[in-house]
């Protein structure tokens, strides 16, 4: 066994062997390194070929049609195309988009762009489980509802949305809804022919792919109309301009198919992980699982260790990769935006991990980090002045904290 | 963020945890900070009747830093006279610790911690 160990895969996968394999076919002189675009020669029509095949992978995991699908540089260049692209073609029709307060970044800073240019944004509670429900989207939607942007799964605490549901009100009242998938890619199923999502993002290297490319599914009937954010040569049927990497594009190809061979038996596999690092830390006072427990992507477990704080649980987790909720670890000294939009207070949500496992982790790496967890939550717990409080009975909630 | 061999030696080995009885006369106790920041200090001093602090124990809730800082306070203050532990900076504490900008507040806290400390003491001596 190596350390430290991955239990990270929510932030990034490494590539599947195979994905590599395809990718490194496509480099060199020897390789198909050609321009798709070139229309005079063998290279180009070869390098074309490539580019088509994943489009057809990357269409065939999703059930759509591979004319659905435009390249990007990731899935948070395909949120800004799809929101953007969507708010700016459409603002005569209305000025009002709905999404949630769990979103990524990438939605949310679109959507306060959006804001600055005059654009009116509902942002969403979820539910304490972090479910954001078909009917509170029901009840945002406007007369001068243009957009609805909602995640298929949550990245921090792996929870899945009913977008299926969600989706029956949009179209129920002509207004387009884009999903960010970048999470559930791979982990849940998607079936663009019956769900009626307008727009999906994707990212490659959430799924064993490369990172630098994404996809966005922009559907045909009822056709989506956008306004290119890159402008250029016109690729991508004028969406999104730049020239195509063949390489990229093959290795996130390969990693969609290898989803679709391999997405049943990888679900399996995180199930049995999941179940197993909850069963060893489980049994320990104040330790609760963030999120709803069955609604969500099995390879991930978001966990708040009570009365420990999160930045020092992963210092004493230091042969553990995984990251935490707490204020520490990011520069802005808040705790996670999810978890607070959750309701939960503040305290859990400093004290809070994100185990997220893969296709290659393994039962000896899960028993390894749950021997690591019980070890650092006790020693840590000995030091904790709310542990002592907690322990000697006294209600946290009626202590007055000097602020600073 | 990679900490300073200072920050790791005190978070890996912290000196003077513990609790000492606040009922007793001769101890000092400073709880400052709140959870929903991240960071709560507990430091608690003994001190004789000459006024100088025999013993120092601390618990904290809080990131490697602050813990580092409230370990570093504790073993400084002792043997020092309460005016001398009042004077205490949090410069000097970031500065031994080579603590970065973003946990400067860890030391500020230490020095909150010890001063309440201190004055906790003295409120129970009047």
């Amino acid at each position: 066994m190596k350390l430290p160990i991955y239990l990270d895969y929510s932030a990034t996968t490494p590539l599947d062997p195979r994905v590599a394999e395809k990718m490194s076919q496509c480099l060199t002189l020897e390789g198909n390194f050609g321009n798709p675009a070139s229309r005079s020669h063998l290279f180009g029509w070869k390098a074309e070929e490539a580019v088509e095949t994943a489009r057809r992978q990357v269409a065939d995991l999703i059930n759509a049609d591979p004319r659905e699908i435009v390249w990007t540089s990731g899935a948070t260049e395909s949120d800004n195309l799809a929101i953007k692209g969507v708010a700016h073609f459409y603002s005569k029709k209305g000025k009002h988009i709905i999404t949630s307060k769990i979103e990524h970044k990438a939605v949310l800073d679109t959507c306060r762009q959006l804001e600055r240019e005059g654009f009116e944004v509902t942002y969403l509670d979820p539910s304490k489980k972090g479910i954001i429900t078909p009917e509170a989207v029901q009840e945002a939607l406007r007369d001068d509802t243009i957009l609805v942007s909602i995640m298929h799964v949550n990245n921090e605490i792996g929870v899945i949305n009913d977008i299926e549901a969600i989706g029956e009100i949009t179209r129920a009242n002509k207004v387009l809804l884009h999903v960010d998938a970048a999470q559930s890619a791979g982990k849940v199923n998607i079936d663009l022919e019956r769900f009626k999502v307008d727009l999906m993002s994707f990212s490659a290297h959430k799924v064993y792919g490369p990172k630098g490319i994404g996809a966005l599914y922009v559907r045909r009937k009822p056709r989506v109309r956008l306004e290119a954010q890159m402008h250029g040569g016109g690729h991508e049927r004028g969406m999104r301009s730049g020239t195509l990497a063949t390489h990229q594009i093959v290795g996130m190809g390969e990693a969609f198919a290898i989803a679709k061979e391999e997405m049943h038996e990888d679900n399996k596999h995180l199930m049995k992980l999941r179940q197993r690092l909850w069963e060893g830390v489980k049994g320990m006072e104040e330790v609760y699982i963030n999120g709803d427990a069955d609604q969500r992507v099995p390879g991930n477990l978001n966990i708040s260790f009570n009365f420990v704080e999160g930045e020092s649980l992963l210092m004493a987790l230091k042969d553990l990769a995984v990251s935490s909720g707490s204020a520490c670890t990011s520069a802005s000294l808040e705790p996670s935006y999810v978890l607070r939009a959750l309701g939960m207070n503040d305290e859990l949500a400093h004290s809070s991990i994100r185990f997220s496992f893969g296709r290659f982790t393994t039962d000896e790496e899960v028993d390894y980090a749950i021997d690591k967890i019980l070890t650092a939550v006790g020693k840590l717990r000995e030091l904790s002045p709310l542990w002592d409080m907690y322990k000697d009975g006294v209600d946290l909630e009626k202590v007055e904290w000097v602020h600073h | 963020m990679a900490y300073s061999e200072e920050v790791l030696d005190h978070y890996e080995n912290p000196r003077n945890v513990g609790k000492m009885d606040d009922k007793d006369e001769n101890v000092g106790t400073g709880m400052v900070g709140a959870p929903a920041c991240g960071d709560v200090m507990r430091l608690q001093i003994k001190v004789s009747d000459e006024g100088v602090i025999e013993d120092a124990k601390f618990k904290t809730y809080g990131c490697g830093s602050a813990i580092a800082s409230s370990s570093l306070v504790t073993e400084w203050v002792k043997g020092m006279t309460l005016d001398q532990a009042a004077d205490l900076k949090n410069t000097t504490i970031s500065e031994e610790l080579a603590l970065p900008p973003v946990k400067i507040h860890c030391s500020v806290l230490a020095e909150d911690a010890i001063k309440a400390a201190i004055d906790d003491y003295r409120s129970k001596k009047k």
